[in-house]
């Protein structure tokens, strides 16, 4: 594959394209049950004389009106109960917002503020009592009247409202060429709705806080995967200065977006603990989690794509509405797909956003690409069908090196070789679409593309006398293997053994990292770190005087320069080395577009008889810059991969006539097991990001779920000629497709 | 979840006695009763736990060739003893389609019998439900029910009975058990043993206050083809959209003897002998089938969003049964 001369690679002493794949650092800990999430502390770990309370919440019963009295009597006389905080009682806070803040995650929070319910199962009510027994029974007899108010709950195409006035003025639609001149002028062409669903958080750790308040500081122990926003959005909701406020987040048991924001757990726990001057640790229930944090919206998309006779696509529009709180501005970037993965004469895309009384939807792993490309990689699939071409070959002919809606180059951009190779390795020319018995077997393709970005981050490094290395920065680590991955990177820059590296992560007393998220979390805080060791390697370089124009290089724990080798520790004093490392985005930012790509093939069996469906075989092929660590990529890009299968088949969420979502446990909420995963597989193309940032990698923990569930859909109409365009494709919507029986 | 006390049964009798007390309820593998006291769906005051209460955990050869099977017997050790998967292999089929391999090592068969069922509204207490709570509505009739019954439902519930291995059990004519408050022993079909919603869905079977299953035994296995087939919406670890049992006898392309039953579109097993009868010497294809189903199906009325279960169920018979 086409790859920049090796002297203009970054970071040439990292590993080679494909890093090891070193097992990660903090699992053993966690397989053998040792690892300790925020709300398992006990009050000597944090430094607390007095016993941790314990919260329970109560949740609101209506989707829109107003609560006309609390009545908490009950509750208070329960054994053990401490507090009973409501709209009645609760201490001041900052209003909330403002919606357009430049840092979303870091919008003040206040809790119990009004007597306004905005959504079903909002928080209206917390108690905390001495065990958390007490607490949930007391929470059980709080008892809440409301006057309710009717509720708009339905997501309409006609419901879209343009969202720029809510973001300060931006739009997010896109227009390049004259897309209705365009369409009109193909001669296919394909005019389809889509709708993806409701889906929520289901990590394994429930989102959940300990609180503890002491000498005037705060400091909270939760799984945010930012925790320098939550920092600051605590102290804007207390109107604190930034460092009376302090956010641990050593482990997060998933975070898949859902721990971008902060919630109403840690906020109320701050307040109790306040009050009642005592830790107070609270864990929302899997039931609670489905309305009290945040969700995936459901979407609304109208495909047009209109193709030339040679098989190019001339006209592509991708028009969404999405769903948000009646209260909040976010936006899923559904049309990202659609302005950046194949070259188009005319493309437009727009985005309207639906503010219903239902819960706040935010990110949610690879947010607007991953139900965006549900969408748009099944309406090309339509549209190869319609010219008659090879759904690889299609994407192929219409790929580009140029963004198509911003003109710029693409820094790197190999998904021509990711379905190439995905297509060799997988036997696509040779696949064979046939009946086995009762099932149908099909085969499905679809291209994956998921914008790279570098966010502002902060490292810093310590070499102490005895040659070991420790870093520290507030990046997280969701179980990605950022811990891993980082440590990676600082055993390579500096050439000491992993084994005397350290880097500790989760604690806003680190330098600020962009946190966790949106692909952006290893390039950022990685980056960072590269340069406080670029930096750490340049101090030593000074204090070992060595002489200009020798050759030198750090190996096995030492300088080497020329024939003499100085170990690092001995060119630290007493006290150690310690230096800062900042990245942000530079001027490569603006004149490149830059992505990761990637190409989906599935196999799936579908069920003639009971319409029932089956991935048997999935293949990822993802070029997605230097590989730090071969085994936590391949896991990014296996859960991503299953994601989208769950996408495809399984997952999504109802609202009912109340405005609740219908589904709130696992045992109702659906997610693939392993049965439904079939033979799975990741190829990694080696590749290494030239401008991005300095070590040479872009994100690979979503774009694995980019066009996974498009190809299993596309896979599912080969096999069967049923094309079903609402997500999921569960049976009850493929069987009236399906022939009758005889 | 409220406060209860607990209390471990040393016998049956004293187990039916302290379970005769308002509020109290017996707990075997917990599986079920845990979850919904956690919820504040069941509020029990008293647990009698009857897990060492001996005797209850064999399986048993009876002399006419049947067998008996203890109510403490997990869902595991059933599913899995060589006397059921040579003669029962539908049971052993039905049980190990069922929840996980997890769940089965505790669930006993006692308890999988009286599982309650899994409608969502049953399941929120912030909604009406006349099982949960009598007279207060039912908020599947208008609402979601993409798992709810299309046939024996009432007015007033349309719940669906959510258990495989009852659905076996069914088409193998098992009898209950049981033991109550005053030693009295009864042997109930368990055709008899469930009772329809009508205007009572708080009613579920005709177990009195305190009667316990101590076992359930199946007369020897009918001849023929036992199978089990459940379509769910994911592979493994779901509950049944639809569900099929049946033993069928076929010779020279005819039925000679055939019983089938349906799970995941009823309160109960739903088992329709008419049906059955049916078929009996009818060819072997899909139009039989389709008729037969028709009869067990009378009345069959979807509510929205189960209408598509009419049709899977015809399909999965026809898939069941069909050549
Ligand atoms: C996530 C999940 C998935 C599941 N999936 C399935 C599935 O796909 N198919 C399926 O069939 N089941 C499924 N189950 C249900 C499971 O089979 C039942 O929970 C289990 O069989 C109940 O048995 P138990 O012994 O744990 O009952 P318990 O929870 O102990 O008791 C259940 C009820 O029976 C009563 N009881 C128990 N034993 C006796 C007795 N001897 N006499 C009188 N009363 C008694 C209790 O008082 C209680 O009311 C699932 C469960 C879970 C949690
Ligand atoms: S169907 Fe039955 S269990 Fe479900 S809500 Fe209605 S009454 Fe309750």
């Amino acid at each position: 594959m086409p790859q920049a001369p090796d002297a203009l690679l970054p970071a040439p002493e990292l590993s080679a394209p494909i890093g090891p794949g070193n097992v990660r650092r903090e699992g053993h800990s966690k397989v053998t049950g040792n690892a300790l999430y925020s709300v398992e502390y006990q009050p000597d770990q944090i430094g607390a004389t007095e016993p941790i309370l314990y919260g329970a919440a109560v949740l609101s019963t209506i989707a829109r009106g107003r609560i006309a009295a609390i009545d908490t009597k009950n509750a208070q006389a329960m054994p053990g109960v401490r507090l009973v905080l409501t709209a009645d009682n609760v201490p001041r806070q900052s209003p909330w917002g403002p919606l357009n803040a430049p840092v979303r995650f870091a919008r003040s929070q206040p809790v119990f503020f009004d007597r306004t319910v905005r959504y079903f199962g909002e928080p209206v009510a917390f108690v905390v009592a001495d065990t958390f027994e007490n607490a949930t029974a007391a929470a059980d007899l709080v008892s809440v009247r409301y006057e309710p108010l009717d509720a708009s709950i339905v997501l309409k195409e006609s419901g879209g409202i343009n969202p720029a006035p809510l973001h300060g003025g931006k739009s997010a639609d896109s227009r390049t060429g004259n897309f209705d001149e365009a369409f009109a002028q193909s001669p296919h062409q394909i005019d389809v709705r889509y709708d993806t669903p409701y889906q929520n958080h289901a990590a394994m750790e429930l989102q959940g806080s300990l609180a503890h308040w002491k000498d005037g500081k705060l400091t909270v122990y939760a799984p945010a995967q930012i925790p320098d926003a939550m920092q600051e959005g605590l102290a804007a909701t207390f109107g604190l200065p930034k460092d009376r406020v302090r956010v641990v987040a050593r482990l997060i048991g998933g975070g898949f977006g859902g721990k971008l924001p902060y919630f109403s757990d840690s906020v109320a726990c701050a307040i109790a603990s306040r009050i009642l001057k005592q830790p107070v640790k609270f864990s929302f229930t899997r039931q609670q989690m489905f309305t009290a944090t945040t969700h995936r919206p459901a979407v609304l998309h109208h495909v047009r794509i209109g193709v030339g006779a040679d098989g190019h696509i001339h006209a592509l529009a991708h028009d969404v509405v999405s769903q948000t709180a009646s209260f909040d501005n976010y936006l899923d970037g559904d049309t990202m797909g659609a302005k950046g993965l194949y070259r188009a004469d005319a493309i437009q895309t727009t985005q309207r956003i639906a503010r219903l009384d239902l819960p706040r939807s935010d990110s949610m792993r690879s947010p607007g690409d991953a139900s965006g490309t549900l969408a748009l990689e099944s309406g090309i699939d339509e549209a190869a069908r319609l010219c008659g071409l090879d759904p690889v070959e299609f994407r192929l002919r219409n790929d580009t090196q140029i963004n198509p809606s911003t003109g710029q180059p693409f820094s790197s951009r190999h998904l021509a070789e990711c379905l190439r190779q995905g297509a060799e390795k997988f036997g696509w020319s040779t696949r064979r679409k046939r009946r086995e018995g009762e099932w149908l077997i099909g085969y499905g393709v679809a291209a994956a593309m998921r914008d790279n970005m570098l966010r502002p981050s902060s490292a810093e490094v310590t070499l102490a006398p005895d040659g070991v290395l420790v870093a520290r920065l507030a990046m997280t680590d969701p179980g990605t293997g950022s811990i891993t991955v980082l440590s990676q990177i600082a055993s390579e820059a500096m050439g000491i053994p992993l084994d005397r590296v350290t880097v500790l992560i989760g604690d806003t007393d680190f330098p600020p990292t962009a946190g966790s998220g949106g692909s952006f979390g290893a390039e950022s805080a990685g980056s960072a770190l590269y340069e406080a060791c670029v930096a750490l390697r340049g101090a030593l370089q000074s204090k070992a005087e060595v002489a200009a124009g020798t050759h030198l290089h750090f190996a096995d724990g030492a300088l080497i320069a020329g024939d003499r080798r100085y170990p690092l520790g001995r060119l630290v004093g007493a006290a150690g080395l310690t230096v800062q490392g900042h990245t942000a985005p530079g001027m490569e930012a603006k004149r490149y577009a830059e992505a990761t790509f990637g190409a989906h093939f599935v196999e799936v069996a579908v069920n003639a008889v009971t319409g029932e469906m089956r991935c048997r075989r999935m293949l990822g092929a993802f070029a997605a810059g230097r590989i730090l660590n071969a085994r936590t990529a391949r896991s990014q890009a296996l859960g991503g991969m299953i994601w989208g299968l769950s996408s495809a088949l399984i997952e999504g969420n109802v609202v009912d006539p109340r405005g609740q979502f219908v589904m709130r446990d696992l045992a109702n909420y659906h997610v693939p097991i392993m049965a439904d995963v079939g033979a799975i597989d990741v190829m990694l193309l080696p590749e290494i990001e030239p401008v991005a940032n300095p070590i040479g990698i872009k994100g690979i923990g979503e774009v694995g779920i980019n066009g996974a569930g498009a190809a299993i859909a596309n896979a599912i109409f080969d096999a069967c000629g049923v094309r079903v365009r609402s997500f999921p494709i569960t049976l009850d919507k493929l069987l009236p497709g399906l022939p009758t029986l005889t | 979840m409220k406060s209860f006390s607990y209390m471990r049964a040393r016998d049956v009798t004293e187990a039916t006695r302290a379970a005769q007390r308002p509020g109290s309820k017996v707990i075997a593998g917990g599986t079920n009763l845990l979850d919904l006291a956690k919820l504040s769906i069941e509020r029990p005051s008293a647990l009698i736990d009857v897990n060492r209460i001996p005797g209850l955990k064999e399986i048993r050869r009876l002399p006419d060739g049947g067998v008996r099977i203890g109510a403490l017997v997990t869902n595991a050790d059933l599913a899995a003893h060589p006397l059921i998967r040579e003669h029962y292999p539908l049971l052993s089929r039905a049980i190990l389609a069922g929840a996980s391999g997890q769940i089965r090592n505790m669930a006993t068969t006692g308890g999988n019998l009286l599982q309650r069922t899994r409608c969502v509204q049953f399941y929120d207490t912030s909604d009406r439900c006349n099982k949960r709570a009598p007279g207060s509505g039912c908020g599947a009739l208008d609402g979601a029910n993409r798992m709810n019954a299309i046939v024996g439902g009432s007015a007033s519930c349309i719940a669906v009975h959510p258990s495989d291995m009852a659905v076996a059990m069914r088409i193998l004519d098992a009898v209950v058990e049981t033991t109550d408050a005053h030693g009295a022993h009864r042997r109930i079909p368990i055709d008899d043993f469930y009772v329809l919603p009508d205007a009572a869905p708080q009613h579920e079977t005709v177990l009195t206050p305190g009667e316990m299953i101590t076992g359930v035994s199946l007369p020897a296995p009918p001849q023929g083809m036992q199978s089990y087939r459940k379509v769910r919406d994911r592979a493994s670890y779901a509950f049944a959209l639809v569900s099929v049992g049946a033993i069928a006898a076929v010779e020279e392309g005819h039925f000679t003897r055939v019983r089938f039953a349906f799970g995941g579109i009823a309160p109960k097993p739903w088992r329709i002998e008419a049906a059955e009868a049916a078929l009996r010497g009818k060819p072997r294809n899909a139009q039989a089938i389709s008729t037969a189903c028709d009869i067990a199906l009378a009345g069959a009325a979807g509510h929205g969003d189960n209408d598509f279960k009419i049709a899977l169920a015809h399909r999965t018979l026809i898939a069941v049964l069909g050549a």
